[in-house]
């Protein structure tokens, strides 16, 4: 595959409350966006263990959206708060591991905003595309933290 | 063991086969995928003949896993779960796949809609994989009612759900019913007079047989949850017995502290230490303002129990009742708790009195310069003018009176931003009653907008300025300043672009309608949402306009938001109906979307480390801690469990969780794991 | 404390209207009087130059935001960390302009370019009120030498030293009592009055002068029907208004008030015994003597 013809693969996470509902706003206003993103739906951003993201990274997604409700709107009154904490402390660990960190976006979309979520999506796929894929997830599973930047050469690579 | 799936993609008419190929997606859905064993299209899944063929393929196949790839699991996952429960099928071991909403509606390239469908199903076959049976949860339901608020709010919904045959707790931190509007003088749109409309009401409220009545006390705290909330309720001291007090009135007679501001009076009245806050009081009978009252002042004084003092006892000596007294000075709060079904909040407003921060408009130290409650107790019959307009400086009867809109609200930069809503129809209510006092007046009124949507309420506001004759001035006033006796009131009348110099007798704000003081406090308490403006939040704003965020709490009145007295009582019916459908059942049943928390054989038992980082997170308190006892009684080891009944199925304490103890039934780690693991990446 | 005050030296920004052998020079001239007495100490800022105001501010932004920016970052160099500006005009562009760089850091880059030199945010710019509440109500105290009799006094704080609240965070905008309080200080009698705040047309006096007319009548009447026999400002604008045209203001309204205008500073120099030809009591249009021979008395 030629680097030009390159299709980023995105993993979002939503929230089943806002930025599912979003997404599907989108599509019933039949707003146009990028086909990379796959969602994984769960109740509230919340309970989204920093875990998943790094399986998906493992896995070879190129990129990753977490989204849920805008502040003060949770369903669950404070899930996105402490989602909101969560993502301040994972996304320095993000960048010790040597993930570039514009790989993963954090937003709020609510219910009613189809058009916000199709910006999200065409901007981080656009982002990540421009990122090139992410092969740090080969060694992930084999030599662990890179400290060099995300792609470089590591010595195991050859052996 | 390994799950038979059957995989069912719809094409939706031609909304998702128009740009995806549903054939192929079924064909790939089976291609490498053991698990699937039966896979099909169909042109609508959701119709009868589509839910048959998913019945019947359940059946025939002996599938034990479902995945339907058609529209947003918003739009049919329902009905497809009860589709497959119908077949004999746990209906938790059905999962949809988006293609509609989320595919062939936002990629109109057909090739790249396919291969994101495909993507789109293998998620959700591998997801199914994993599902558990669930079953939904039950809960027992105790079948009494609890109404925080003895307002029009509370005391509409009591009776509603009182005459449906239901047991109903009142709880009135006041010492009488009634609330606002049992100070209002007439109300809009139709000039009744409120105490007319309200007082029957309250007397059927006191005499209906299926409510009990606190009066003077307050909610302590609220545990439990839905169906089964314990609730503890302070009765403060009263000083009074009301079994033995007939409310015959002579204790308020001879009661020497006669000077107190009375509450109810917006402080234009005076009254006793022990009183009763209106002549229509329920109950009828007084309390003892302890802060005031001489005896109880010469005991904080001395640091005495009251009973020992004896600086006055007028009261009790008057008090006719015997042998024993009906008044207690050594009474002490009280505390009683009751099990509760469902809870109506209708704890109301408070009226914005304190102006000092209006410094244009005196700040508060301008005796004529009133607020709209207060205007009504001058209006009210039965208010400290007996219904006479006067000035509360001189008595006199003010020519020129002054009406100023939106006074703390729409005003962001003090405070408010919203609007109170009712202040355009009583001020409009405000320039009739006066002019039906003072024939010779007039009235002016400032405004921003006029806001009288409502039935009759723009023909209403227009009589003000037809046939009574008030002048209204569109614009805001910028000063009132005192000259001799008379307050000038400087303004713009921005339609004629031109400054407006008034010299009023008297001036009415028609002050905002604000959330309660403590408002925020009780929400917690509560454990419901509120806004930036502590208005309690309900769950949605269109399609769950009673119920707030917390099962089994409903909300009615202005607790919930500025609003009138038609619109509260409609809200108080709705919230009323909502208990109702909640007690007329024995037991509940809840989606079993929730939590749980290990539990292993010994000598594990579970791998709960008792942290308890996820009590902290958990937004319902539904975590509990549980001590896990060898046979001897001693404790081994204290672990989290989840309360079914509170928990709301979130998954923080999951994602918190260290020790991956606690699992969210629907959404666990091997779920959401497969659902990432089946994306088929670069 | 007494010791701490004296040694206290603050940035002087004089601006236009106060400085020597300008209009209101009697205000300036009893500001550093008064100073001498009870302190701070006062120094000019050196290389002073225009705040802006009136013209700059109307019809160009960056132009006036560099103009008062420039004095504030000059006081930074001269090593002080509060700059009192006498003149309301002046203190409220000078804090308007540090708020408006600390804002907008476009607009910071711009002005630190055209003033060659780093814009300051640590130094805290005054009206004189501020000065005299924070670093000598004690002194006055302890130094007044004499006890007006008969004297009381409507302050009047105009438009300019509460206004807008939100950025000059000074006093109550509707009701401010800090001159009050001095004027209580020095044993006069703060006479409550309604038109503490009301505008007196200030910039319009040429422009629009029938409505001046009206405006400053209005406070006239207002601190005279409050039994108030001398007006005190901290405004050279309020002053001239007030002062200049009270003659005229007589005349259309039928009504005579001479009712004299004086500065606070001026008020708290004839308290401290100053001499009156010092303060500038001869330069203004209403007679001042009733003010001056109430401090007859010395305090015992």
């Amino acid at each position: 595959m030629s680097e030009t013809k390159f299709e980023p693969k995105i993993i979002a996470f939503l929230c089943n409350w806002c930025t599912y509902a979003g997404a599907d706003l989108a599509g019933t206003g039949r707003k146009q966006y990028q086909a990379n993103v796959r969602i994984i739906k769960l109740p509230c951003t919340g309970g989204i263990d920093p875990l998943f993201l790094i399986k998906a990274f493992e896995r070879g997604a190129d990129g990753i959206l977490v989204s849920g409700c805008h502040p003060g709107d949770c369903h669950y009154n404070s899930g996105n708060y402490h989602a909101r904490r969560r993502w301040n402390v994972f996304r320095p660990l993000l960048e010790f591991c040597g993930i570039n960190p514009n790989r993963i976006q954090f937003s709020w979309i609510s219910a009613a905003e189809g058009g916000k979520w199709v910006e999200t999506i065409n901007s981080i796929v656009d982002t990540v595309r421009a990122l090139g894929p992410f092969e740090g997830y080969h060694k992930l599973n084999t030599i662990g933290p890179e400290t060099s930047g995300e792609v470089a050469a590591a010595p195991s690579e050859t052996g | 063991m390994s799950k038979k799936i059957g995989v069912f993609v719809c094409h939706c008419g031609t909304n998702i086969s128009a740009t995806v190929d549903v054939e192929k997606v079924a064909e790939e859905a089976k291609k490498n995928n053991p698990g699937v064993s039966y896979t099909t299209t169909y042109k609508y899944m959701c119709s009868d003949p589509g839910q048959k063929l998913l019945r019947d393929k359940i059946k025939e196949e002996g599938l034990d896993g479902v995945v339907v790839a058609a529209c947003s699991p918003k739009m049919h996952e329902h009905t497809f779960r009860n589709a497959a429960k119908k077949a004999g099928m746990n209906p938790y071991h059905v999962e949809i796949s988006n293609l509609r909403e989320q595919c062939s509606w936002v990629h109109p390239d057909k090739p790249t809609g396919t291969e994101k469908s495909i993507d789109l199903v293998r998620m959700m076959t591998e997801k199914t994989r994993k599902d558990k049976s669930l079953n939904p949860i039950k809960v027992p339901v105790t079948k009494r009612a609890l109404v925080i608020g003895g307002g029009i709010a509370g005391i509409q919904a009591a009776l509603d759900i009182a005459d449906a045959g239901h047991e109903v707790i009142m709880v009135e931190r006041e010492a009488s019913i009634g609330g606002h509007m049992a100070q209002l003088s007439e109300t809009f749109p139709t000039l009744d007079c409120s105490q007319c409309i309200m007082t029957p009401k309250m007397v059927e409220l006191a005499q209906n047989e299926n409510i009990k009545l606190y009066t003077w006390s307050e909610i302590e705290s609220v545990d439990g949850y839905l169906g089964n909330f314990d609730v503890k309720i302070r009765k403060k001291a009263r000083s009074v017995d009301l079994d033995l007090c007939t409310g015959c009135s002579s204790c308020w007679q001879v009661c020497p502290s006669k000077k107190i501001k009375s509450e109810f009076d917006m402080k234009l009245g005076n009254r006793t230490a022990i009183y009763i806050p209106f002549p229509q009081a329920i109950p009828s009978k007084p309390v003892i303002d302890r802060e005031h009252c001489l005896l109880f002042k010469d005991a904080r004084k001395k640091n005495i129990p009251p009973n020992d003092s004896k600086v006055c006892r007028k009261c009790l000596d008057v008090c006719p009742i015997a042998p024993v007294k009906a008044i207690d000075y050594s009474q002490e709060d009280e505390f009683i708790t009751e099990k509760i079904g469902a809870i109506i909040v209708a704890t109301g407003f408070k009226e914005l009195d304190d102006t000092s921060m209006y410094g244009e408009y005196g700040g508060g130290k301008y005796q004529d310069v009133i607020t709209g409650l207060q205007f009504e107790r001058l209006a009210s019959a039965s208010g400290p003018t007996e219904g006479e307009i006067q000035r509360p400086s001189d008595g006199k009867l003010p020519e020129i009176i002054v009406f100023i809109q939106c006074v703390g609200s729409r005003d962001p930069a003090k405070g408010c931003s919203y609007c109170s809503k009712t202040c355009c129809m009583y001020t409009a209510k405000h320039t009739m009653l006066y002019k039906h006092k003072v024939h010779d007046g007039h009235a002016y009124v400032f405004y921003i907008d006029i806001r009288c949507a409502g039935k009759d309420y723009e023909e209403f506001w227009l009589r003000a300025v037809e046939e009574e004759g008030a002048t209204y001035l569109r614009g805001r006033v910028s000063r009132i300043y005192k000259k001799g006796d008379k307050l000038v009131v400087l303004g713009a009348d921005t339609l004629t672009g031109s400054v407006v110099e008034i010299e009023a007798d008297m001036v009415v704000l028609a002050s905002a309608m604000k959330a309660q003081d403590d408002a925020e406090k009780f929400a917690q308490k509560l454990s419901i949402q509120y806004n930036k403006d502590k208005f309690f939040s309900e769950i949605h704003p269109k399609l769950k306009p009673v119920e707030s965020s917390s099962a089994g709490i409903f909300l009615a009145g202005t607790c919930q938001g500025p609003k009138d007295i038609p619109e509260t009582v409609a809200q108080a019916g709705a919230a009323a109906s909502k208990v109702l459908a909640l007690l007329s059942a024995d037991e509940l049943e809840r989606e079993p979307v929730v939590a749980k928390v290990d539990r292993l054989p010994a000598p594990i038992f579970s791998t709960c480390i008792g942290c308890f980082y996820c009590k902290r997170v958990c937004p319902y308190g539904a975590i509990a801690e549980e001590d896990i006892k060898a046979r001897d009684g001693s404790v081994i080891k204290t672990v989290a469990r989840v309360n079914e009944g509170l928990c709301q199925g979130c998954g923080l304490c999951a994602a918190t969780c260290r020790s991956k103890s606690v699992e969210l039934a629907g959404f666990n780690d091997e779920q959401v794991y497969a659902e990432i693991n089946s994306v088929e990446f670069n | 404390m007494t010791e701490e005050t004296k040694k206290t030296k603050i940035g002087y920004y004089p601006g236009c209207a106060i400085t020597k052998c300008s209009t209101s020079e009697e205000y300036g001239t009893s500001v550093l009087g008064v100073s001498r007495v009870i302190g701070p100490e006062l120094v000019e800022i050196d290389d002073w130059n225009c705040c802006g105001a009136s013209s700059a501010h109307a019809t160009n932004h960056k132009l006036s935001t560099a103009l008062s920016v420039r004095n504030i970052s000059l006081a930074e160099k001269d090593g002080y960390d509060e700059v009192l500006a006498p003149c309301p005009m002046c203190s409220q562009r000078l804090i308007i302009s540090q708020n408006d760089v600390h804002e907008d850091k476009k607009l910071r880059e711009e002005v630190e370019d055209a003033i060659e030199m780093p814009i300051s945010s640590n130094v805290k710019v005054s009206n004189y009120l501020e000065i005299i509440k924070n670093y000598s109500m004690d002194e006055i105290a302890e130094k007044r030498k004499k006890k007006p009799e008969g004297l009381k006094v409507a302050s009047y704080y105009g438009c300019l030293l509460v206004r807008p609240p939100k950025i000059l965070k000074f006093d109550d905008p509707e009701n401010p009592t800090t001159m009050d309080e001095i004027v209580t200080a020095i044993g006069a009698e703060a006479v409550d009055w309604e038109f503490k705040t009301n505008c007196c047309g200030g910039g319009f006096t040429l422009s629009r002068p029938n409505v001046v007319v009206k405006l400053t009548h209005d406070i006239l009447e207002g601190a005279a029907d409050a039994g108030a026999n001398a007006i005190a400002v901290a405004c050279p604008m309020c002053h001239a208004n007030l002062d200049m045209r009270q003659k005229n203001i007589e005349k259309e309204y039928g009504r005579r008030f001479n009712i004299p205008i004086v500065y606070i500073s001026e008020l708290i120099g004839l308290a401290l015994g100053l001499k009156p030809k010092d303060l500038g009591m001869d330069k203004h249009f209403i007679d001042t003597d009733f003010v001056v021979d109430a401090f007859s008395n010395i305090e015992e």
